[in-house]
């Protein structure tokens, strides 16, 4: 019976409205110093055209209905500091505190971005060692800390590319992206101002290199690879791969999403890799936050060197650091500033707390992906037998036969107290079961989560409507997702507003 | 749900029906039932052309947007307005009220290429047995 | 380790499970030549006590004990410890994007607070749930509006922060957009007859910044009505937003791009912050970046999901909307607590703040012979003025009595180079303000 079963947690279940709701004139939960100025009038000094006299509709509430509110909301999360978060491909690994400690430091969240660069050293500083750590980690020769997050990396490390090609006298047209890929891929090469063209994995999920030699071409402009494959599969044949790509004077992009199986075991930068950015979110355990903020340095050969994004970082005489405008070869700007310097100094505590020792976490995360992998296997259809990394994906293939796909096994888990896996992706695996444990997850956890699928994958052979009717015990469970879609509401409105809306 | 015999077929899964030199153009049964719930439809202006095999507009569920693909080509003369605010009768009357489009055939002759209700009834019955195997 | 839950008899435990002899054997598909053979060349490991004081040395390398008159797109406000409290709850800090709705309700109904108040603030009809800053925002803005008129030409104010024109350029370059800048008037607002000029039936948006980037207030009801007699869109980018506590918002603009930094984000060395675009109804289908809307659930239970995700670029792919896939949830989080703590008569007392110890200062300094306003315009926290003198040695005297100057306009405007951007905020205070303005006199009188 399932209720033999030790589960991992349980949601709370509270009844909190939305905060607009509890607001009456009059309440505040924030008081400033006074005013030690001369007042002057707001209709003055903007002229009556540009005065607003407040923000309708804005909460009015005091300090403990805050707290009270938000903490209530909380309680409806699922978290990694709550168990296991088996996300394929989002590295959801523990977020250790000191880091968020020594982020909120005065003299660190403090710095104004325009301030002197001699009174930024410490920051300057700060961004030069995680560039020295991150290319020792990747074996790359230069970078740029700039890009927001992966999928900006991923445009920067194109635009790039392109740049190289234009220098050379084409940009050239297309970007060949495995069917296995993220759906960022293809997104950010049409940004790029390039043709995507899919290529076909094989029968073992890997890049053909035989077709690949067909299809590339003076035409292509890069490779977009992600290693391991979403499949969780090492891409074996990578320094080939390059190989083929560079006697066309093409490139190769490496997706790092997957980073964390590699990290102290191999380096991109010796199989082959031109360019690749890196998810400081995923790999170097800065916090997701419910979905940013997050990180993407791009790390890159020298011959793109030229071309990385303004500001860099450089170190003039006597050990002086700064940071270079004027760069005649740049691709110009990304974004504003230097880029997420709160997530890039959170990164840097995790490398420091491990140091060469995050050879370790890599390999904790594999043996976690195999050892799952042994428990289940049998149990859950196992469509590619290549040995798995640092994630292993399973299809639905066998619960299928009772109707049950991967989305009711994954509603089902949130009823043991797990996050659910990754569903429905690589695209390449029908029913997929995409499931990445980090290494932060101890052996009783994962039992714990083994003896939940097993648990599960029983109930879809006996009793399916339990699990195609799951979730049971959250406060909400299968939400309108097609009414929320055909007439969306996107924000509340006071009783007068949705009165006169509806008039 | 029947195919009506009055109307052609495409291998894309859209129906016309023609009257006279204007015909109506819908998604089929079978369509909107791999489709799901459709949330949204993003249809061409009267004025626009369409050209037959060419994609003029798409049809959007929770999680897919399928591009759809003229079944001839010409000019149209009309979109559903309707289906702005009640997509949702794509699925509950595709062959009727959830019709797409209007247009002014340029080449009536393009419509004998499309396949009648039977055999495109044989056609997804391949489909559904390509899927099940 | 101490991240690390395994003890070495459990990982070995585990290997025999998995049936490998080594963990070696796990990495077996790798080729053997890549595989390193030496430990990486990395600094530590260090323990939590030895982390800290890495950071701590570093703070002490930077600007602390120095009074700073720095805006120009990354404000220094108040914020409350509550802020903080709440987003270092692990259930908000260790969540992730919130697609599975029954055990993300917490992140959901935050993102749906948060974009009910952008859009409150902004005098638009619908908000997203956030992307990476301002600048991007504001490209974002600018692809949107060329999306929505199929145009390609691109009016943007020289008045724009210069680093969003900049990033607006990096992106406009690949995807077929013509960026033109048009100069500012003498009262620092966008130069209206030049915009006049350079209308045309083939411009898909109108870019100006409110307040600017000299700190003046524009006109989004002419410049609206200037756009939408070419079918142009007009885009309003907020990079100031305590202005609108204050300021009346851009509720004229198609589309505005919000930088959220001033709502309870730290300055933090330039990120991370929070992008917003908001716009209207009738556009939402083309707006980047996630949103959460209101649903039930099969009891009837009011809920959030994220919607209309076919825009986004996992499902989309090559034809996604933009290829942004994070929001900047946290920081989203940070100004959603930050501006209910607030509330209407926070944020309003806070600007007024703003604008009197900013007009205060001006005062001050206008009282320096030779010191004079540069533009007329309307102003909120910021404004420009000219120095007699070279505006980067009056800072350089500034910083021996441990203030850093103003901005230094002429750094991206060659034509201000004699004008300085000074930005005064409520947590400037009275003493601050008076010690710089006195600095700045003695600064003007010595030099030469």
């Amino acid at each position: 019976m399932t209720e033999m079963i030790k589960k991992a947690g349980r949601q709370t279940n509270q009844n909190e409205g939305l905060i607009f709701e509890k607001s009456s004139p009059g309440k505040r939960a924030f008081e400033l110093p006074p005013l030690d100025v001369p007042a002057v009038d707001p209709a003055k000094a903007l002229g009556a055209a540009h005065r607003r006299e407040g923000v309708e509709g804005f909460p009015e509430v005091s300090e403990i209905e805050v707290i009270r509110h938000f903490t209530r909301l909380s309680n409806w999360n699922y978290a990694i500091d709550l168990g296991m978060y088996p996300l394929g491909s989002c590295t959801m690994k523990y977020n250790p505190r000191v880091n968020e400690f020594v982020a909120r430091l005065d003299g660190i969240a403090t710095e104004h971005p325009y301030q002197p660069q001699d009174l930024s050293q410490g920051c300057l500083k700060i961004l030069q060692l995680l560039e020295t750590c991150l290319l020792e980690i990747t074996g790359m020769d230069a970078i740029t800390l700039q890009p927001a997050a992966g999928a900006q990396g991923e445009l920067t490390g194109l635009l790039l590319i392109r740049a190289h090609h234009t220098k050379n006298g084409n940009p050239r047209k297309k970007v060949l992206i495995p069917d296995s890929a993220h759906g960022t891929n293809p997104a950010t090469a049409v940004i790029a101002g390039y043709e995507v063209e899919n290529i076909k994995s094989n029968a073992e999920g890997q890049v053909d290199l035989g077709h690949l030699r067909q299809q590339v071409t003076e035409d292509v402009a890069a490779l977009m690879l992600t290693n391991p494959s979403t499949l969780g599969i090492f891409e074996q044949a990578i320094p080939q791969i390059a190989e083929v790509l560079h006697a066309k004077g093409a490139l190769l992009y490496m997706d790092g999403a997957n980073m964390n199986a590699l990290a102290g075991v191999t380096r991109p930068g010796e199989l082959g890799v031109d360019v690749m950015h890196l998810n400081l979110h995923k790999t170097f355990s800065t916090p997701h936050g419910g979905g940013g903020p997050g990180a993407g340095p791009v790390a890159m050969k020298k011959i793109l060197e030229p071309y990385r994004p303004v500001p860099v970082l450089v170190e003039k005489e006597g050990g002086r650091l700064a940071l270079d405008f004027n760069r005649k070869d740049t691709i110009g700007r990304v974004r504003a500033f230097v880029g997420n310097f709160g997530v890039l100094l959170r990164a840097l505590a995790y490398i420091l707390a491990y140091g060469p020792g995050i050879r370790q976490a890599t390999e904790d995360a594999v043996v976690n992906a195999n050892y799952i992998r042994k428990g289940l296997e049998g149990v859950y259809d196992l469509p590619y037998t290549r040995p798995s990394m640092h994630e292993v994906v399973f299809s639905d293939a066998i619960q299928k036969r009772n109707g049950v796909n991967t989305m009711d096994i994954a509603k089902r888990l949130i009823d043991y107290g797990f996050h659910p896996y990754t569903t429905a992706f690589p695209l390449i695996v029908p029913g997929a079961l995409m499931i990445e444990p980090t290494e932060s997850e101890s052996k009783e956890e994962l039992d714990l989560f083994i003896d939940a699928m097993k648990s599960i994958a029983k109930e879809a052979a006996e009793k399916p409507e339990l699990v195609k009717t799951a979730p049971h015990t959250t406060r909400v469970s299968r939400l309108d997702e097609v009414g929320a879609a055909r007439k969306p509401v996107l924000r509340w409105k006071s009783e007068e507003k949705r009165s006169e809306a509806a008039d | 749900m029947g195919y009506p015999a009055q109307f052609k077929y495409s291998k894309d899964h859209e129906w016309i029906e023609v009257k006279g030199d204007v015909a109506t153009v819908g998604i089929t049964d079978y369509a909107q039932s791999e489709l799901g719930d459709v949330v949204f439809v993003e249809l061409p202006a009267a004025g626009a052309t369409v050209t037959a095999g060419k994609t003029f507009g798409s049809v959007e569920s929770v999680k897919a947007v399928s591009e759809i693909y003229a079944p001839a080509s010409g000019t149209v003369t009309e979109a559903n307005a309707a289906l702005v605010k009640g997509p949702e009768a794509i699925n509950t009357d595709p062959h009727g009220a959830g019709w797409l489009i209007k247009i002014k055939l340029a080449n009536a002759a393009e419509i004998n290429s499309l396949m009648d209700a039977a055999a495109y009834e044989a056609f997804i019955e391949e489909k559904k047995k390509e899927a099940s195997a | 380790m101490r991240y690390l839950p395994k003890s070495p008899a459990e990982r070995q435990e585990m290997l025999a499970a998995i049936g490998v002899k080594s963990v070696e054997e796990l990495f077996s598909s790798i080729p053997d030549a890549y595989r390193l053979k030496k430990p990486l060349n990395l600094p530590g490991p260090y323990s939590e006590q030895e982390v800290i004081e890495y950071f701590k040395a570093r703070a002490v390398e930077n600007s602390e004990g120095y009074a700073h008159f720095l805006g120009a797109g990354v404000y220094n406000h108040l914020s409350s410890v509550v802020t903080d409290v709440i987003i270092q709850r692990g259930e908000f800090l260790t969540s992730y994007t919130p697609y599975q709705a029954e055990i993300t309700q917490g992140t959901l109904q935050a993102i749906f607070e948060f974009q009910t108040l952008m859009c409150q603030l902004t005098g638009q009809e619908v908000a997203n749930a956030s992307m990476y800053d301002g600048s991007t925002a504001t490209t974002e803005a600018v692809l949107m509006a060329e999306r929505l008129t199929g145009r390609t030409r691109v009016l943007v104010a020289r008045s724009v922060h210069p680093e969003y024109r900049e990033v607006l350029r990096t992106y406009a370059k690949n995807s077929g957009l013509h960026v033109e800048e048009i100069s500012y008037a003498a009262a620092g607002t966008l130069d209206v007859k030049a915009l006049k000029a350079a209308i045309g039936p083939d411009v898909c948006a109108v870019v100006v910044q409110s307040p600017n980037f000299f700190g003046v207030i524009e006109s989004p009801p002419v410049l609206a009505e200037i756009a939408r007699s070419a079918g142009a869109l007009l885009v309003v980018a907020i990079a100031e937003g305590v202005s609108l506590g204050a300021v009346m918002p851009p509720a004229e603009a198609d589309i505005v791009a919000m930088e959220a930094q001033s709502f309870g984000l730290a300055p933090s060395y330039g990120g991370p912050y929070a992008g917003v675009v908001a716009s209207k109804e009738k556009y939402v289908r083309q707006m980047p970046g996630r949103l959460a809307g209101q649903t039930t659930d099969h009891d009837g239970r009011r809920g959030f999901v994220l919607t209309l995700a076919t825009r986004e670029q996992h499902i989309r792919r090559e034809k996604a909307t933009s290829n942004i896939c994070t929001n900047q949830a946290l920081c989203a989080l940070a100004a959603t607590v930050h501006l209910t703590l607030l509330g209407k008569e926070g944020l309003r007392e806070q600007a007024a703040q703003n604008l009197s110890k900013a007009h205060f200062a001006l005062n001050e300094l206008e009282k320096i012979p030779g010191v004079k306003r540069r533009f007329s315009g309307a102003f909120f926290n910021e404004f420009a003025v000219e120095f007699p003198k070279s505006v980067k040695m009056v800072n350089a005297e500034l910083l021996r009595e441990k203030i850093i100057g103003p901005f230094v306009l002429g750094s991206a405007y060659p034509e201000l180079s004699k004008n300085a951007l000074v930005c005064v905020t409520e947590t400037t205070t009275r003493e601050a303000i008076e010690r710089f303005v006195s600095g700045v006199k003695r600064a003007i009188a010595e030099l030469k």
